[in-house]
C-alpha cells in the first residue's frame, strides 16, 4: 500500500464524500453536534463549578463559620435536648489570644429581615446583619466608599449602616448613598459606607444584597435579644485554619458544656469543607453533562457507520475492479478508513469551532469555561469514531471476493 | 502447442459448480489446458458454455471447485489472499466486456492505478501511464474521464491499464462485444501489438474473424474443451 500515496488515497476519499454532498454534510453534522455538545456541556459544568468555588472563596480564605446545629430542629429533643443557641458570650470567648492563638477575630452575626426604603424607592436585602466592627475583618468585606462604623457605634447602639451595592443601586441608582438617612425595618438609619461588590455567586445568593449594622442596634430595634445566627471567625492565616478550627471547637464545647464524644449543638465549618461538598456536586454535574454529550457523539458515530455502509455498497463494483487489477486488501481498507476519518474529522474540527464559539456566551446562566482537555478529547474521540465506526464497513469492503464485487450491479 | 516456451498457464481437471443440490450449475466439467508464454489464444463457444467462468479462474478472480491451476510455477490453490493480489498485480492484465473503468477518474489515473498498487513511484507511474495511453492512441485524452469517452476509447483505456504493468498475460473477456466494427478492428490490432511484445494474450470471442487472427483456438461446450486447434499463421 506504501506506493499508493496520499494523492490517490485523498482522491478516493474526496470522491466518496463529494459523490453525495447532502448525505455527507448530514453525517458531518451528526459528528459536529456530538463534538460541540461535548465541549459546551463540559464547559458549562466547569463554569458552574468555578462560579460556586469563586463564591465560596469570596468569603475569605481564612474564614471559619460557627453555626448552631441544635435548637428547634427535628432532632432537638433527645441527645440534644439541652441545646443552646449561639450567644454573644460564645463570640467573646472565641476572641481569646491565650486559648485561641490562631484565631484573629471572631464576630457574632445576627440576621434580621426587612425592607429598606429611601423616598419612594425600596430594596429588600437578603440579610440585615447585626455584628461587631471586627466582622469586616473576619468576613473579608472591603469597603468601596465611606468608612466602617466602629466599636464605639456598637457600644452606643447607633443607627449606622454599611450597605451592599445591590441595596445602594436599588435605593440611590448612581447617586452617592453616603450620609443619607434610609429606613430599614421601620428604623431610620444613616448610610456611612458602601461595600465593594462581591459579584453574584451565581444562582440564588446575592452577596451584595446586604445591610450591616451594629449588633446592639439590631437587637434593640429589630430582632430582640435571642440567639445569634452565626459566629464568623477568621484564622490568623490560611495555614493555621485547621488549628484555629480545633481551638474554636474546644472553646465552644467548654462554653456549651459538651462532654467528649457527645453530640455537639453547634457546627464549625470552613471554606475547605464547604468547597469539598460543592466540588463533589459540581463534579457530578460535569460527569452527567459529559455523559449526555458522549451519547450524542455515539449517535454521530452511528451516522458514520451508516454512510460508510452506503458508500461501500455503492462502490462494490469499483472495489471489484480495483481488486481485479491488483489492489491488496490493505489498500481498500485504508482507503475507506481514511474516508470515514475524513468525515468524522470534518465534523470534529467544525464541532470544536462551534463548541468553543458557543462557550463564549452565557449558557443557562452559567459562563462556560472551556477546558483544553475536553477540546483535545472531543477531537481525538471524533477521529477514533471515524476509525471505529468506519472500521466495520471498511473491513467489509476489503474482504469482498473480487468476483462477487464485480458481479454486483 | 508452442513447445519450447515455458508454460504460463497449466489447468488440470478443473471443475466449477455454482450453487448446491438441486439448483447446482456445472459451469466447467473437467477442463485441462496448457498455454505457453507468448501464445495468442482465442476461446470460443456458445453462450453459457463456461468461457467467462474459465477466464475468471485464469485471472485469479475466482477459485475452481476442483482441479488444479498453476500460473507460471505457482499453484494458485496454495496462495493466500495477499499473495493472490500480488499475482493479479504482477502477472495478469484484465480487459472486460463492460470496460470497467473507475468512474469520475481520469484516463491517466485509471491507467496509473495498477502501478500504484505495485508501489511504483508517482513520477514513474505518471510517465508509464502516459506512454501506455500513447501506445493505444489516446495520448491526447489522458485527462478525460470515462464518461467523456466513447465506448471504443474506453476499451482502449482499459487495454492501456492492462498492459501498463507488462503482465505475463492479458485476459480479455469479449472485449469487442459492445463495440462497432471499426473499434473492434482497432482493439484486435492492439491485442496483437501486446502479443508481439511477448505477453500471452487470451481472448474470449464470438467472432470467427477474431479467432482466425489468433494462432490457437479453444472451443468450449457445456463446460468441456471440445476443440483445441493450433495453426501456423
Ligand atoms: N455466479 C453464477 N451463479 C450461478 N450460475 C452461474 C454464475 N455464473 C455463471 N453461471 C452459469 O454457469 C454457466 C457458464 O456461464 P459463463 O461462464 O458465464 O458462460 P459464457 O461466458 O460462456 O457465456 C452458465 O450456465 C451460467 O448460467
Ligand atoms: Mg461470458
Amino acid at each position: 500500500m506504501g506506493g499508493l500515496g496520499l494523492r490517490e488515497v485523498w482522491r478516493f476519499a474526496s470522491r466518496g464524500i463529494t459523490a453525495n454532498r447532502m448525505r455527507s454534510s448530514l453525517t458531518v453534522l451528526g459528528v459536529l453536534i456530538g463534538v460541540s455538545s461535548v465541549i459546551v456541556l463540559t464547559a458549562v459544568g466547569n463554569g458552574s463549578a468555578l462560579a460556586v468555588k469563586q463564591g465560596i472563596e469570596k468569603l475569605g480564605t481564612n474564614s471559619i463559620l460557627v453555626m448552631s446545629s441544635g435548637g428547634g430542629g427535628r432532632f432537638s429533643r433527645g441527645a440534644n435536648s439541652n441545646a443552646k443557641g449561639l450567644t454573644l458570650a460564645d463570640a467573646k470567648a472565641l476572641n481569646d489570644p491565650i486559648k485561641a492563638p490562631d484565631v484573629k477575630t471572631a464576630a457574632p452575626i445576627l440576621n434580621a429581615s426587612g425592607t429598606c426604603t429611601y423616598g419612594n424607592l425600596s430594596s429588600t436585602p437578603q440579610n440585615i446583619t447585626g455584628t461587631w466592627a471586627s466582622y469586616f475583618e473576619a468576613s473579608n468585606s472591603p469597603i468601596d466608599k465611606g468608612y466602617y462604623w466602629s466599636n464605639d457605634d456598637v457600644v452606643a447602639g447607633r443607627p449606622v449602616v454599611i450597605i451592599g451595592t445591590t441595596v445602594a443601586t436599588d435605593l440611590f441608582g448612581t447617586d452617592s448613598p453616603l450620609n443619607q438617612v434610609i429606613r430599614c425595618h421601620g428604623q431610620s438609619v444613616t448610610v456611612v459606607g458602601v461595600m465593594k461588590s462581591k459579584g453574584s455567586t451565581g444562582g440564588f445568593q446575592d452577596a451584595d444584597s446586604i445591610v450591616i449594622a451594629p449588633i446592639t442596634f439590631v437587637q434593640r430595634s429589630m430582632s430582640g435579644y435571642g440567639s445569634l445566627s452565626q459566629i464568623q471567625v477568621e484564622a490568623t492565616s490560611a495555614s493555621t485554619t485547621t488549628a484555629a478550627m480545633d481551638e474554636v471547637t474546644a472553646i465552644m464545647s467548654a462554653q456549651h458544656k459538651i462532654k467528649a464524644g457527645a453530640n455537639a449543638d453547634y457546627r464549625v465549618l470552613n471554606q475547605a469543607s464547604i468547597l469539598a461538598s460543592s466540588t463533589t456536586s459540581s463534579h457530578t454535574l460535569t460527569v452527567l453533562l459529559a455523559a449526555i454529550a458522549a451519547i450524542s457523539l455515539l449517535v454521530g458515530g452511528i451516522g458514520i457507520t451508516n454512510i460508510m455502509l452506503v458508500s461501500v455498497t455503492e462502490r462494490t463494483r469499483e472495489i471489484g475492479i480495483r481488486k481485479a487489477i491488483g489492489a491488496p486488501k490493505s489498500a481498500i481498507l485504508t482507503q475507506f478508513l481514511i474516508e470515514a476519518m475524513l468525515l468524522s474529522l470534518l465534523g470534529g474540527i467544525s464541532g470544536v469551532a462551534l463548541g468553543v464559539g458557543i462557550s463564549h456566551f452565557t449558557v443557562l446562566g452559567v459562563k462556560p469555561v472551556v477546558s483544553l482537555t475536553s477540546v483535545l478529547l472531543a477531537f481525538i474521540v471524533s477521529a477514533l469514531v471515524g476509525l471505529i465506526f468506519g472500521g466495520w464497513p471498511a473491513n467489509r469492503a476489503a474482504s469482498l471476493r473480487p468476483i462477487e464485487a464485480l458481479r454486483y450491479e | 502447442m508452442s513447445q519450447g516456451s515455458p508454460l504460463v498457464v497449466k489447468v488440470d481437471g478443473v471443475t466449477k459448480v455454482y450453487g448446491q443440490g438441486e439448483t447446482a450449475v456445472h459451469a466447467l466439467r473437467g477442463v485441462s489446458l496448457e498455454i505457453a508464454q507468448g501464445e495468442f489464444v482465442a476461446i470460443m463457444g456458445a453462450s453459457g458454455s463456461g468461457k467467462t467462468t474459465l477466464m475468471n479462474i485464469l485471472g485469479c478472480l475466482d477459485i475452481p471447485t476442483a482441479g488444479d491451476y498453476w500460473i507460471r510455477n505457482l499453484n494458485v490453490a496454495e496462495l493466500d489472499e495477499e499473495q493472490l493480489s500480488v499475482v493479479r498485480s504482477q502477472l495478469i492484465g484484465f480487459v472486460f466486456q463492460s470496460f470497467n473503468l473507475i468512474p469520475r477518474t481520469s484516463a491517466a489515473q485509471n491507467v496509473e492505478l495498477p502501478l500504484a498498487y505495485q508501489g511504483v513511484s508517482l513520477s514513474e507511474r505518471r510517465k508509464r501511464a502516459i506512454k501506455a495511453l500513447e501506445s493505444v492512441g489516446l495520448g491526447d485524452r489522458s485527462r478525460h474521464e470515462p464518461q467523456e469517452l466513447s465506448g471504443g476509447q474506453q476499451q482502449r483505456v482499459a487495454i492501456a491499464r492492462a498492459l501498463v504493468t507488462n503482465p505475463a498475460m492479458v485476459l480479455a473477456d469479449e472485449p469487442t462485444g459492445a463495440l462497432d466494427t471499426q473499434s473492434t478492428k482497432e482493439i484486435l490490432e492492439l491485442l496483437h501489438k501486446i502479443n508481439e511484445t511477448g505477453s500471452t494474450v487470451i481472448v474470449i470471442t464470438h467472432e470467427e474473424e477474431v479467432a482466425r487472427a489468433a494462432r490457437r483456438m479453444i472451443r468450449l461446450r457445456d463446460g468441456q474443451v471440445v476443440e483445441d486447434t493450433t495453426w501456423v499463421a
